[in-house]
């Protein structure tokens, strides 16, 4: 294999890799619209007390 | 700068041997299956969510692919069905295939929890960990019954599927389950009789190595009759109906005449046609299972119109 060939078959595959990273973000923030979207809580403890997240008894 | 220029040449290969170390085959009817799961499961699903789990779990069984290669690089290299995989062929490192089966194995459990529920996830979890370890690692080498047992692992994505959309297991995902488990064995006898030749050179405990095709035809019968009940009685179930009771009887009487072909055969008969029964079979085990999800698929889209029968019996 010439260093021209590797040279196209490494562009190649890091245009596919990089296409598969794009689409892997894009899904994560759609998977995140979507479970928003669906009532999913949206916060959490963050160090301190937060009242309003506590169950009423 | 010569020896760095070899290190590259070695190290570089095209993009499409790491996609085949995922056995896209078998990962198009993990694909198929879960998604009948996850349809047919009841409840609603968000798109995205449904579209996210199916892929999801379809990495999680390429992981595994990638992880049985890497393993079984030794025997994939002796035979002929599996001489050109990427490993045994020099184009992907074991290495490399290790890793990339761990870490699609991580990347899937880890994204199934988060699209859907930590129950599918922990299930895929313990698919991968079935078919890599508990498969390949042990049972494939050491007894005949290894693809009775294996199968399971083929049979979990319509379960994890239903799981990711409903969140618990019933028994409409065991009785998925059972079908892919029961037809697993005859499955692959038909095919391990035309390629036994294969198997017993790699040493592989093939039922048609240890025990003979005699044996074994007679296996694929007897399994053959024992799953009949299986993929009927699913009719009778919540996600059944009519549509699927007809094709289940159908094919049923079909992968049995053909199971009792085969069964009936000499091996001197089956040499002369060079196997024509046996890989009939094959084939039409492939169908079987495929037309008996796609039914699945059927009778789910017709209750979502609200065109089910009444009086369809459910016994389960």
């Amino acid at each position: 294999m010439t260093d021209d060939e590797i040279r196209k078959i490494r562009k190649k595959n890091n245009v596919i890799l990089g296409v598969i990273l794009v689409a892997f973000v894009v899904l994560v923030f759609s998977i995140t619209v979507a479970k928003m979207m669906g009532g999913a809580t949206m916060e959490a403890y963050d160090h301190v007390r937060r009242p309003q997240l506590e169950e009423i008894k | 700068m010569t020896e760095t220029t070899m290190k590259t040449t070695s190290d570089q290969t095209d993009f499409g041997n790491y996609v085949s170390l995922l056995k896209p085959r078998v990962m198009s009817l993990v694909v198929f299956t879960a998604a009948v799961g996850l349809v047919v499961a009841p409840g609603s699903m968000n798109l995205v969510l449904a579209f996210a789990s199916v892929l999801f779990i379809a990495l999680g069984a390429g992981a595994s692919g990638s992880l049985n290669m890497w393993w079984d690089a030794d025997i994939d290299r002796i035979m002929k069905r599996t001489q050109d995989r990427p490993v045994p062929s020099g184009k992907v490192s074991a290495n490399n295939a290790m890793l990339v089966g761990l870490w699609m194995s991580v990347i899937s459990i880890g994204m199934l929890g988060l699209a859907s529920n930590w129950l599918a996830a922990a299930l895929l979890a313990f698919t991968i960990f079935f078919y890599a370890v508990i498969y390949s690692m042990w049972l494939k080498r050491s007894t005949p019954q290894n693809i009775v047992i294996g199968g399971a692992a083929g049979a979990f994505p319509p379960m994890v599927g239903w799981v990711a959309a409903s969140g618990s297991i019933s028994i409409e995902a065991v009785g998925m389950f059972m079908l892919i488990f029961m037809w697993t064995p005859p499955h692959f006898w038909a095919l391990a009789l035309f390629m036994n030749e294969d198997y017993s050179k790699a040493g592989i405990p093939m039922l048609t190595v240890t025990h003979g095709k005699r044996s074994t035809r007679n296996h694929i019968l007897i399994y053959t009759i024992l799953l009949t009940p299986f993929s009927i009685g699913l009719a009778f179930t919540a996600i059944g109906g009519p549509i699927y009771f007809f094709l289940s009887i159908v094919l049923s009487l079909m992968f049995l005449i053909g199971a009792r072909k085969v069964f009936l055969r000499s091996e001197d008969g089956a040499i002369e046609d060079n196997y024509l029964e046996e890989r009939k079979l094959f084939k039409l085990s492939l169908f079987y299972l495929f037309l008996l999800f796609a039914a699945l698929l059927a009778e789910a889209s017709l209750k979502s119109f609200d065109l089910n029968l009444m009086a369809w019996p459910q016994v389960f």
